[in-house]
């Protein structure tokens, strides 16, 4: 509703006075550009990563005297859309966590510095990084970001609960998984779900997208491409967890706990990030501890071993409006050196980028990153373009509705090429036009 | 117009230029702030202007109705519609009831303490829409939310409120009463208040049942404020937003079960930057809003 | 003795109606106060084991919640002093100041009155782009100034000012300012501290315009925050229900305080045509 605005003042003739007053805070909170030489970086951070890279920064600051770094933490659910309105309404930070999948849509918009000069004069070249997510900086052979951590997406399951259905080995293929799903289902007792894929999430679908090598989108980007046999099975595939009921068709919004519901056996496993390493250690009970575990994806078939997963993870960008790029990139190096890397992951469970890191025994140490470590040998991207975000939600939402029962698996492919089709059309106009033009 | 009393003095120069004077900072951020937007806003409905446009202007093009068309062939936008008609045509009656009911029941001569009553039904007026979201969010919680351990404890199933898609709006309906029954309440009290009790006596010496008292004295007396009431909360309803946004995290869900028109257009403005898209929403519902309140005008009218 | 059964029977629906609204404010006090995860647990409790303030010094001290309850009172008072100033002067204006395209205008107002302000957000924001307002305080103020309908509040308050009043200062050779200064905002009070109640309770529960413009934790103000926590923090009941104890209880406090003044401006507003 839209509101209604007024308020008393005692005495009119002090309303000259407070006039005054007003008049100058109005100045100050105009005035926005802080002095050059002692720069104050602002640096957005996204998630719990905006909580904890704080305790990293004392260090930088003491190696790089007469530079501050703010950090401003958004929320992940948030944050694609608070940059995306920061870069529209002009007030962008210095530099920023992005996921990597966005990286297109900035550059499309020119918002973000291209790296190149600066990586040029640094210690830091692109064999410091996994292959694979290097290259999801890249467009058009130019460097736009650099790798912070990296993401990818396995099977945290309760071994206690696994054992006692039977289950030997984690599962190899599709088939096995089901079969191993459908056992852990029928455990007497309270209910326990074989597993948990929050309905509103799009990265489980995707992750099974990409298992059987479907496109998702076709002809350079111009057209969604879901009605292919390929992309349909994996949709089928997601659709039938839910229908045997082996996942609690759930949203994350109605998934109050998840780590209490884990705990207590609610659901016996969960696709998910190495952001919950960390979580699962500080929330689960500690009777708990040892009951749980990793392990990577079945694949689609049981040669496929270990399935593809998502090549995912934050980089650090700068924008273009940024009045200290020269200072915001030492920064960058700074977290992308191999100590911090290293304190990053002990801090959170965030997968170094860098691959010098993994050398360290703080990680080879841990058992339960020895999944992690095989998944990332086995990373496929996701289609870079900048309606990505969209498309991705598309999907998510073409699944619930067929998992809610509100469309069949058929019309809601329809409906869903139909809509990305749609959101791809500006697309199709802008590269026919270039094409016209003769530019690259 | 004067008849009785004497002629004023002329309106000087002073005082006209000192009216002028004094509605100016009004007008001029009106004007700025509130009418610019609105014309610019019916222009970027007929253009296609977009992400693309705000790193390159060119890429903009001129669609005329083409954003409409869109829309129209949009089942997403229609589901918004559908829900947000579903919100306004049952939440609205709803609470005007409610509020009715409860002004009344306050209202009436048996009880005491009226004031505690009222301070108690307004409460939840006064407060932050977002924080009570939150809390309600809790509240119907499928597993640990209050409403399903007080319907079990009737013996009635657990109801998955905001999961399931045929109760989601249901339940930011039964929120949005909640919070806002009292201020339509207290409009109402002031005016069963001005009500004569005589009429009320001389209709009970009559033989008119309860039921009869209110058809034919308490509806009419009380008809210039429900239409009031009723616009009001129309105007207001139609622009549901804050309740889906926190309960559903945003996303309008389940199944676009709680997307409202105005949670379409920000999704489509504010989150994807299809601006010209937006903009022929925000028109729409402009009209919808305006088709609304001559509606109700008339058929106020036309019961006199 | 035939009263004592419609009584008890009235009472009783009452307090039932009573007991259903304050259910919901009862149980977000109660969770604000468990130790962490208690409210999810199974079997769910009403009260907690133990009464403990965790959960208000997290928000104060881990996430800086004090920050933005300072700027929910700023982005308040400030356009609660400046609207009051600026509609009192046009209400005044446009009911007893005679001037050229006086009711014409003031129609205009009233009929803008019908466009959402939806319609005007997305060009708004991006005229505040250009102007440098985004993220600050000021581009949530500044929109929000003149609202018609505190005009319109004003002026059929201001209707009533006896005209021989004014005149009679006229003659007496004081200026329009003056009078307006001297004669008529004393007057206006009674109509003014209902609007600036509004006006306070609007601003600080404002929600959808602060969520659009501020994109910097440092300035959100309260409802913001709390909506940014939420998805964050959804998992952490006690500590999301501490957040909105917070942003409620000023508003209430005010509310308590200010009930009489408050509930009369609502049923003026009402009963007008």
């Amino acid at each position: 509703m839209s509101r209604v605005a007024v308020g008393p003042y005692p005495r009119a003739a002090n309303l000259f006075k407070i006039g005054a007053v007003l008049g100058a805070l109005a100045l100050a909170g105009c005035s926005r550009a802080p002095a050059e030489k002692n720069a104050t970086l602002r640096f957005w951070a996204l998630g719990r990563e905006g909580e904890v890279v704080q305790s990293l920064l004392p260090g930088f600051e003491r190696a790089n005297p007469g530079i501050r770094v703010q950090v401003q933490q958004i929320p992940f659910t948030a944050a694609h859309e608070k940059i995306l309105t920061a870069f529209v309404g002009g007030s962008t930070p210095d530099l920023t966590q992005l996921g990597n999948t966005w990286i297109p849509e900035l550059v499309a918009l020119e918002a973000i510095e291209p790296l190149g000069p600066h990586l040029a004069g640094s210690s830091l070249t692109p064999g410091d990084f996994f292959p694979g997510i290097w290259a999801t900086n890249e467009i058009e052979g130019e460097a736009y970001g650099v790798p912070w951590y990296v993401d990818t997406r396995l099977l945290f399951y309760r071994s206690d609960l696994w054992a006692r259905a039977g289950v030997e080995r984690t599962p190899r293929s599709w088939e096995e998984w089901r079969e191993d799903m459908r056992r852990i289902r029928a455990l007497p007792g309270a209910d326990h779900y074989a597993i948990l894929l929050p309905i509103d999430e799009w990265a489980q679908p995707v992750v099974l997208a990409l298992q059987t090598r479907a496109e998702l989108v076709r002809e350079g980007g111009r057209y969604g491409d879901f009605h292919h046999p390929r992309f349909r099975q994996a949709f089928e595939f997601y659709v039938s967890l839910f229908s045997e009921r082996l996942a609690p068709p759930l949203g994350n919004a109605q998934v109050a706990n998840p780590y209490q519901q884990f705990a207590d056996g609610y659901f016996a496993s969960w696709i998910t990030g190495p952001w919950n390493l960390s979580e699962f250690r500080n929330r689960i009970p500690p009777e708990r501890q040892g009951d749980w575990t990793t392990a990577p994806l079945p694949g689609v078939a049981e040669g496929d071993y270990p399935g593809l997963s998502l090549a995912g993870g934050s980089s650090l960008v700068i924008f273009r409006t940024s009045q200290h790029k020269d200072a915001a990139f030492r920064l960058v190096e700074y977290l992308a050196g191999v100590e911090q890397q290293v304190e990053f992951y002990r801090l959170i469970g965030d997968l170094p980028a860098r691959t010098a890191a993994w050398d360290d025994p703080v990680l080879t140490g841990e058992p339960r990153l020895r999944a992690f470590r095989e998944q990332l040998q086995h990373v496929e991207p996701m289609p870079r373009l900048p309606e990505w975000e969209r498309i991705a939600w598309a999907i998510a939402e073409a699944a619930e509705r067929a998992i809610l029962g509100q469309q069949t698996v058929d019309r809601s492919l329809d409906q869903l090429q139909t809509e990305v089709d749609r959101m791809l059309a500006k697309r199709r106009y802008l590269l026919d036009r270039r094409g016209k033009k003769g530019a690259p | 117009m004067s008849t009785r009393a004497p002629a004023r003095p002329r309106a000087s120069r002073r005082e006209a230029r000192a009216g002028i004077a004094f509605i100016a900072p009004a007008l001029g951020l009106i004007v700025l702030f509130f009418v610019v937007p609105v014309v610019a806003g019916f222009l970027l409905a007929a253009t296609d202007f977009d992400i693309y446009g705000l790193g390159d202007f060119s890429t903009a093009r001129f669609v005329g109705p083409g954003n409409f068309a869109a829309l129209l062939h949009d089942p997403v936008f229609w589901k918004a519609l559908a829900n947000t008609f579903y919100f306004v045509l049952v939440g609205g009656p709803l609470s005007v009831a409610v509020s009715l009911g409860a002004a009344m029941l306050v209202n009436a001569r048996l009880v005491r303490l009226k004031g505690f009553f009222r301070t108690v039904f307004f409460a939840p007026v006064v407060t932050t829409m977002v924080a009570v979201a939150v809390v309600w969010r809790y509240l119907y919680h499928p597993r640990f939310g209050l409403l399903n351990q007080i319907l079990a404890s009737l013996g009635l199933p657990d109801v998955n409120w905001l999961g399931d898609p045929r109760w989601a709006m249901p339940a930011i309906i039964l929120m949005a009463v909640w919070k806002n029954f009292g201020y339509n309440m207290i409009i109402f009290v002031a005016g069963l208040q001005s009500i004569p009790t005589t009429l009320y006596e001389a209709a009970r010496v009559d033989g008119a049942g309860p039921w009869q008292q209110f058809r034919r004295i308490t509806v009419p007396a009380l008809r210039p404020m429900l239409m009031f009431v009723g616009i009001i909360t129309m105007i207001g309803y139609f622009q549901l937003f804050t309740e889906p946004y926190v309960l559903t995290g945003g996303t309008g869900g389940p199944l676009n079960a709680t997307l409202s028109l105005v949670m379409y257009m920000y999704k489509q403005g504010f989150r994807w930057w299809n601006i010209g898209f937006a903009a022929a929403v925000a028109l729409v519902l402009f009209v919808i809003i305006l088709a609304g309140t001559l509606v109700q005008m008339r058929l106020q009218r036309e019961r006199e | 003795m035939r009263k004592l059964v419609p009584t008890f029977v009235l009472h009783l629906v009452l307090a039932i109606g009573a007991v259903a609204t304050l259910l919901p404010f009862g149980w977000m006090v109660s969770a604000s106060l468990m130790p962490k995860g208690e409210a999810s647990r199974w079997p769910p409790s009403f009260l907690p084991s133990r009464a403990t303030f965790e959960n208000y010094r997290e928000l104060f001290v881990r996430l800086d919640l004090r920050r933005c309850f300072l700027n929910s009172a700023f982005v308040a008072i400030v356009s609660t002093a400046l609207a009051l100033l600026i509609v009192s002067l046009a209400g005044y204006a446009f009911a007893k100041l005679r001037f050229p395209g006086r009711s014409k205008i003031f129609r205009a107002l009233l009929t803008a009155m019908v466009i959402p302000a939806q319609v005007a957000m997305l060009p708004l924001f991006l005229l505040l782009r250009t102007m440098g307002l985004v993220n600050t305080y000021w581009g949530v103020i500044i929109p929000a100034l003149a609202p018609v309908f505190g005009i319109f509040m004003v002026r059929q308050y201001a209707l009533s000012i006896p005209d021989e009043l004014l005149d009679a200062a006229r003659v007496d050779g004081a200026g329009e300012f003056l009078i307006y200064r001297r004669i008529v905002f004393p007057l206006l009070r009674p109509i003014l501290v209902t609007f600036g109640v509004f006006s306070f309770m609007g601003a600080w529960n404002d929600f959808m315009w602060p969520l659009i413009v501020l994109t910097e934790n440092s300035r959100y103000t309260l409802p913001v925050a709390l909506a940014n926590l939420i998805g964050e923090h959804a998992q952490d009941i006690e500590l999301m229900t501490a957040g909105s104890v917070l942003t409620v209880l000023p508003v209430l406090l005010l509310f308590l305080c200010l009930q009489r003044t408050y509930v009369e401006g609502i049923t003026l507003g009402g009963i007008k045509e």
